[in-house]
């Protein structure tokens, strides 16, 4: 037996986190958590510094979804706290691996309204998968041990350890204790439900084996379950179509020929169709996400539903299923590839070649589209996102903020790998990207990352770009700057009579470039079409500091198709220029 | 006072006894908006668990929900349904209420009848305990709204399974 260690609480904590294999943690120091920044002098793992707090949950987020390892970030109590509320939510909604560490005042002062004290675990309860307010020093290891497997298994989602001051305080010899790493965790009423039952997959399969107009609706569960490959094989197999949320772009390639693209509010006509018309509807890892369906009670209405999904609660929650399957995506494919196998592979399937050729018909008549800009007008965004795409390698990581943009990013880019694109799906958060692309860089320093941003989203966290620069995490960012709030401007136009009520944000300020550049940035404006590809070319070539190019766009583009909120997905909208087509 | 029970279920709820166990129940139906009509909450014999008696409003949302949204706690570790017939439920009440000579023996008689108890006797008031079924403590609320009642508290429903019945434990989905 080697001696026993005797840490202090703060000591304790960054020990775990090594213990835990944390490779990096995102964050802020400040009063509460100042005893825990202390020992992160003497350890392996490396603190990244961001400029607001919101930026450490976003980083840490970025990372998880990049790597499928747990994020880690670390505030100190009160206003940090608070802060990181939003990427806590945002990982919640979106069930990101991720673990936040805050500062609380001394237990002593727990409950006076001591300067910088809030209710953390309070204020995040219905937002983490579980929190927990450490009250011993000694308590510290097994509390990191148990977050960090509450994250990342089950439905992944974050978690909040709240430390208070004192029994991280390397004055106070109450914090001091026997330092072991548990093996093991202690949790009577956590269970999640991996394996589906034998019964669930063999009913899935049999209503598989019988549609004729099946699609495989993927969500972002396939991703987290790492089920990329399996998804691949039953689609094959069963020669199905896939759609896939906007949380599971690159779950399976886009140049496939199965692949219909994203369905949903501004999804691909063909993937909103055959979803509206199909006869059995697979949603793998998928949530029926009010975005998705459009009005509920008109989605895919001729539909049976399997639904698989490892959160009970997600089964019945807004359709009702034929038959649910809990459990793991990748395992629930995995069992239903082994019966299929057994009953012949692909001829265990009804012929689907009427249903591919009617699907292969909307994608001829109905693709994404949009017109080229006139000589003298500004870029149009799908434009130059077309040549950013045709102009990275395809391992590319694409992480976009909330808005138009975003809906183009996802739209025109095209995924063939998992884990290429990084959005904030659930909760739509507006500045996610330039953090999240740092924390997917920081990850894989030896990956191209682009954010795609728009010039409201900027303004939100683009201060952490001074985060990048100083912290050589070398990120690229196409900011397409409309001049305006693009979506809901977008929205004014087409439901408020035209009536733009606090959009418009400028196209001059502030100035970008300049912004950027004193910000340890190598930046660029582009206004010219004929300057894209140049530009571009020389944003890919710089390697030591993070590059900004500001891309000038449109004011008044759409995104299109577009099904109105609330309306069902029969009422989708095509690009002006498709509305004359003749129905198929 | 007439009580809708057809869309009532009591559920029992057995929770490791931490800190805040009993907001993130409770937070968890405020955020859903589930109803709760009562709750009753405590430690059982085993002290690392607590045992929470909640009936709740099936019209608010289905039980399945409920029960699968409560099991995402991860300090939640069985739950199951008591239904009418396999289960012995008892409530208690006490109410304080006014008193003249008239209504007092009215009063006296009433708790006699249900086999209620004084429990605390002044000259112009009484406070009254009865414990029992939740349907004889509704009865027993209801005629004693004919008389000027000053406090009244009831102590929420608590519930075991009927000795030999196996009351099925629910598991999420």
């Amino acid at each position: 037996m080697p001696d026993p260690i005797v840490l202090n609480g703060g000591q304790a904590l960054i020990k775990s986190l090594e213990e835990e294999g944390v490779e990096v943690v995102f964050g802020y120091p400040g009063g509460a958590i100042l005893p825990v920044y202390d020992p992160i002098l003497d350890s392996s793992i490396r603190h990244v510094l961001v400029r607001h707090e919101q930026g450490a949950g976003h980083a840490a987020e970025g990372y998880a979804h990049a790597t499928g390892k747990p994020g880690v970030c670390m505030v100190t109590s009160g206003p940090a706290a608070t802060n990181i509320v939003t990427p806590l939510a945002d990982a919640y909604l979106d069930s990101v691996p991720m673990v936040c560490i805050t500062g609380q005042v001394a237990m002593a002062a727990i409950g006076t309204d001591a300067f910088q004290e809030v209710d953390t675990t309070g204020i995040t309860r219905s937002i983490t998968k579980h929190n927990i307010l450490v009250t011993r020093a000694s308590d510290i290891p097994n509390a990191v041990k148990e977050a960090f497997h509450i994250a990342t298994t089950g439905r992944p989602g974050p978690v909040l350890i709240d430390i208070p001051k004192n029994i991280v305080d390397a004055n106070n010899p109450d914090a001091y204790f026997e330092f072991s790493y548990p093996q093991a965790v202690n949790l009577p009423g956590y269970n999640p439900n991996v394996t589906p039952s034998e019964a669930s997959v063999g009913e899935a399969v049999e209503l598989m084996s019988k549609a004729s107009r099946p699609v495989l609706y993927v969500g972002g569960g396939v991703l987290k379950a790492r089920g990329a490959k399996a998804l691949r094989e039953l689609a094959e197999m069963g020669n199905i179509p896939v759609v896939s949320t906007l949380m599971a772009r690159g779950a399976f390639p886009d140049s496939h020929e199965l692949a219909l693209g994203m369905p949903g509010m501004h999804g691909n006509y063909t993937a909103v169709a055959a979803i509206q018309k199909s006869d059995l509807l697979i949603a793998m890892g998928s949530r029926f996400d009010d975005r998705v369906t459009g009005k509920v009670d008109a989605f895919a209405p001729e539909a049976k539903i399997i639904h698989v999904d490892i959160d009970p609660a997600e089964h019945g929650k807004v359709r009702k299923a034929d038959v649910s399957v809990v459990g793991d995506c990748r395992i629930a494919m995995e069992m239903m590839l082994e019966r299929l196998h057994k009953r012949g592979g692909s001829s265990a399937f009804a012929d689907h070649v009427a249903w591919r050729q009617k699907l292969s018909g909307w994608q001829e008549r109905y693709p994404y589209t949009y017109d080229r800009e006139l000589p003298g007008e500004l870029l149009k965004p799908q434009f130059v996102l077309e040549r950013l795409r045709d102009a990275c390698p395809d391992d590319t990581i694409v992480a976009s903020g909330v808005g138009q943009h975003q809906m183009w990013a996802s739209q025109y880019w095209q995924f063939d790998h998992p884990y290429t694109w990084i959005n904030s799906g659930g909760l739509g958060t507006m500045g996610f990207s330039i953090p999240a692309a740092i924390g997917a860089k920081a990850a894989m320093p030896d990956r191209l990352v682009w954010a795609v941003d728009g010039d409201g989203c900027f303004q939100m966290t683009g201060q952490e770009l001074v985060t990048a620069a100083v912290e050589k995490i070398p990120i690229k960012v196409a900011l397409l700057n409309n001049a305006y709030l693009g979506m809901v401007r977008q929205w004014q136009e087409m439901f408020y009579d035209e009536r733009y009520s606090e959009v418009h944000l400028g196209h001059d300020t502030p100035d970008y470039v300049k912004w950027a550049e004193s910000m340890g940035c190598e930046a660029f404006r582009v206004t010219d079409p004929d300057e894209v590809d140049v530009i571009i070319a020389k944003a890919n070539e710089i390697n030591d500091r993070p590059v900004v190019v500001e891309f000038r766009t449109q004011s008044a583009e759409k995104v299109f198709p577009m099904v109105p909120a609330g309306g069902s997905n029969d009422d989708i909208m095509v690009h002006p220029s498709q509305v004359d087509q003749p129905a198929v | 006072m007439n009580r809708d029970v057809s869309s009532q279920r009591t559920i029992v709820v057995l929770v490791e006894n931490k800190a805040g166990v009993l907001a993130r129940v409770a937070d968890l139906f405020a955020r859903r908006g589930y109803n709760i009509v009562s709750l009753a909450v405590a430690p059982t014999h085993d002290d690392s668990l607590s045992r929470l008696t909640i009936v709740v409003d099936v019209e608010s949302a289905p039980l399945e929900q409920i029960v699968n949204q409560l099991f995402k706690l991860i300090n939640v570790v069985e739950i199951a349904e008591l239904s009418l017939g396999m289960s012995v439920e008892r409530e208690l009440m006490l109410a304080t209420v006014t008193t003249d000579r008239t209504t007092r023996n009215q009063i006296v008689e009433l708790v006699d009848i249900f086999e209620g108890k004084i429990v605390a006797v002044s000259s112009e008031q009484l406070t009254v305990s009865l414990d029992g079924r939740p349907s004889k403590i509704d009865d027993f609320e209801a005629l004693l709204q004919d008389f000027d009642i000053i406090e009244l508290q009831r102590s929420g429903r608590i519930a075991l399974p009927k000795i030999g019945r196996s009351v099925p434990r629910l598991r999420a989905v």
